[in-house]
């Protein structure tokens, strides 16, 4: 498929964020947020710490609020339904826009429970339907040939880099159809990090991914779009190429050029 | 002029230095001993006390201990009826205490960890926790032994599970607080309910932990004997209903011990002897499975 051709065409956007605020008890994390996020595109969100990237990341799995003192207004749509005032129960939205952490955590359990766990909450399998998942969702995180001798040992007594993709494999496993991932390589080795960027690539065939990254080269070399945060604010979204190489704004070229602050 | 200024700088420093290190060396020593004298106060006793219950005690052990019924004085006999009475009751202590004190554990460190309700429960559970056992023995006796006229094991049991309660409430509290947030978070994720998140992986994760706290909780009822005496009362015979007095190791222990008749003093160390060894057993039960973690 010639890249070109595909990035010429207007993408349909996926999650669609309006006048989004986000308030940390009196503290106003984000502020006024406008932004589409396109569908089958990696959007990258880059930026100082404490500049609201992972803040914005997890409103769109309503993740904050397992911690009462934080709150999102505004509008988080998914197509087109919006996900904060959704009278649908919040374990079904997760059920659709999976997560990765910045920690690999893997579940006290074998690597195979680990993928079949979240499986079981959505879905009744047999167990040979059960085998195939786990199978597939491992291939897809580039894990299989790694782990297809040992499915039943315990998840922890892996590397960090694979536990990180069985974290991966888990989310996908589900069939989300959005993947959060929230600075996944940084607690990763620079193999383990090319692994699990050839991963993102492979996966947004499928999935819409959006990525928080400290890493601008990681941004630069596997996400199409790029926001770039400041204190709360969104400063500038585009496409990668175009943030790159010809930002519209002074802050976000001294940010990407290394003459921040 | 500076050159010779550096070079004497240097020496000084070097010699400061010298100085400040063996300094610091003088009061690692001293440190040291005094931790290792500290550490030898404490297991020297520890030692005296399993050598002087291995010796008295194993002279004691036989058969008829395990077989036979506890003694008139100097007649032969076992402690067979205290040793099951133990059993019985620690059994029925732990399997009404376990449960409730893990549930009030992950109310605390799930539900409301910043409640009022959690900071009440918790300081009441802080009071229960080191409240003398022999005030917990009397509670149950006014309670339950004068209300139903009779002594019996199941008070016995009910007041040893009012020890278990805080104990087991207090490990599981600690251990599911150490759960990575992370591990919640992930949880949370995948769309899991709050109770399976809680049953599957926080208590799953902290479970060696847990079930560390009820096996030294247990440890502890089985060497308590105040809470005993006057709920349990003791039972010379064989005896499998729990409405009845029962016998129990420690206060068999405390009578015979007492006693002036070299036979009831003899099955005395026997049974402190047991009691020694079930205890160590647990502990170190308990320091296999935390080592064990997932």
């Amino acid at each position: 498929m010639p890249n070109t051709v595909a990035q010429q065409q207007p993408s349909r956007s996926k999650i669609s964020v309006k006048d989004l605020n986000f308030y940390y008890g009196k503290f106003h994390a984000l502020k006024g947020i406008n932004l589409e996020i396109p569908e089958n595109k990696v959007t990258a969100f880059i930026g100082p710490s404490g500049c609201g990237k992972s803040t914005l990341l997890r409103t769109f799995n309503r993740m904050f609020e397992l911690y009462p003192e934080q709150r999102a207004e505004g509008t988080i749509a998914l197509d087109g339904e919006n996900l904060l005032t959704s009278k649908q129960d919040v374990a079904l939205i997760r059920a659709k826009v999976g997560m990765v952490f910045q920690k690999p955590t893997p579940f006290p359990m074998s690597i195979y429970d680990n993928i079949a766990f979240g499986v079981k909450l959505f879905e009744n399998l047999s167990a040979s339907e059960m085998d195939d998942r786990v199978e597939w969702a491992l291939k897809k995180a580039a894990l299989w040939t790694e782990v297809r001798d040992k499915l039943q040992q315990s998840g922890s007594g892996l590397s960090g880099g694979q536990q990180q993709r069985l974290c991966i494999a888990r989310g996908i496993a589900i069939k989300p159809e959005v993947l959060l991932l929230d600075e996944p390589c940084s607690a990763l080795d620079p193999i383990s990090t090319a692994k699990i960027e050839e991963l993102i690539a492979e996966l947004k065939n499928e999935y819409t991914v959006v990525i928080v990254t400290h890493n601008m080269q990681q941004a630069a070399r596997c996400s199409d779009y790029t926001a770039y945060m400041y204190l709360g604010d969104l400063i500038e979204f585009g496409a990668t190429e175009q943030m790159f190489f010809k930002p519209q704004r002074k802050e976000t070229e001294d940010y990407i050029t290394g003459r921040f602050g | 002029m500076s050159t010779a200024q550096n070079l004497i700088n240097a020496k000084t420093l070097a010699e400061t230095r010298q100085a400040k290190f063996a300094a610091r060396n003088r009061v690692n020593k001293i440190a040291l001993t005094l931790s290792l004298a500290a550490m030898a106060f404490g297991v020297f006793w520890l030692v005296w006390i399993l050598w002087e219950t291995l010796r008295q005690g194993v002279g004691g052990l036989a058969l008829a201990t395990f077989t036979e019924m506890t003694p008139p004085p100097n007649e032969a006999g076992g402690i067979a009826n205290a040793i099951f009475g133990s059993f019985v009751m620690v059994m029925l202590a732990t399997f009404v205490g376990t449960p409730i004190g893990i549930m009030a554990g992950i109310y605390l460190a799930e539900y409301n960890p910043k409640g009022l309700l959690a900071s009440i429960t918790r300081f009441v559970n802080d009071i229960l926790l080191s409240a003398p056992s022999i005030v917990i023995g009397l509670f149950v006796y006014a309670v339950v032994v004068a209300y139903f006229k009779t002594f019996s094991g199941l008070a016995g049991a009910l007041s040893l599970a009012l020890i278990v309660i805080p104990v087991v409430i207090r490990t599981t509290e600690n251990m599911l607080q150490l759960v990575p947030p992370g591990l919640r978070e992930a949880a949370y994720a995948l769309g899991t309910p709050k109770w399976k998140v809680i049953l599957s992986i926080t208590l799953r994760a902290a479970r060696a932990g847990v079930v560390t706290g009820v096996l030294l909780a247990v440890a502890r009822i089985a060497g308590e004997t105040a809470p005993l005496l006057f709920t349990a009362l003791n039972n010379q015979f064989w005896t499998a209903d729990v409405s009845q007095p029962m016998a129990s190791l420690p206060v068999t222990i405390f009578k015979f011990a007492m006693s002036p008749y070299e036979n009831w003093q003899q099955l005395a160390w026997a049974g402190v002897f047991l009691i020694t060894v079930a205890v160590l057993a647990l502990n170190i039960l308990a320091r296999v499975l935390t080592r064990n973690k997932h």
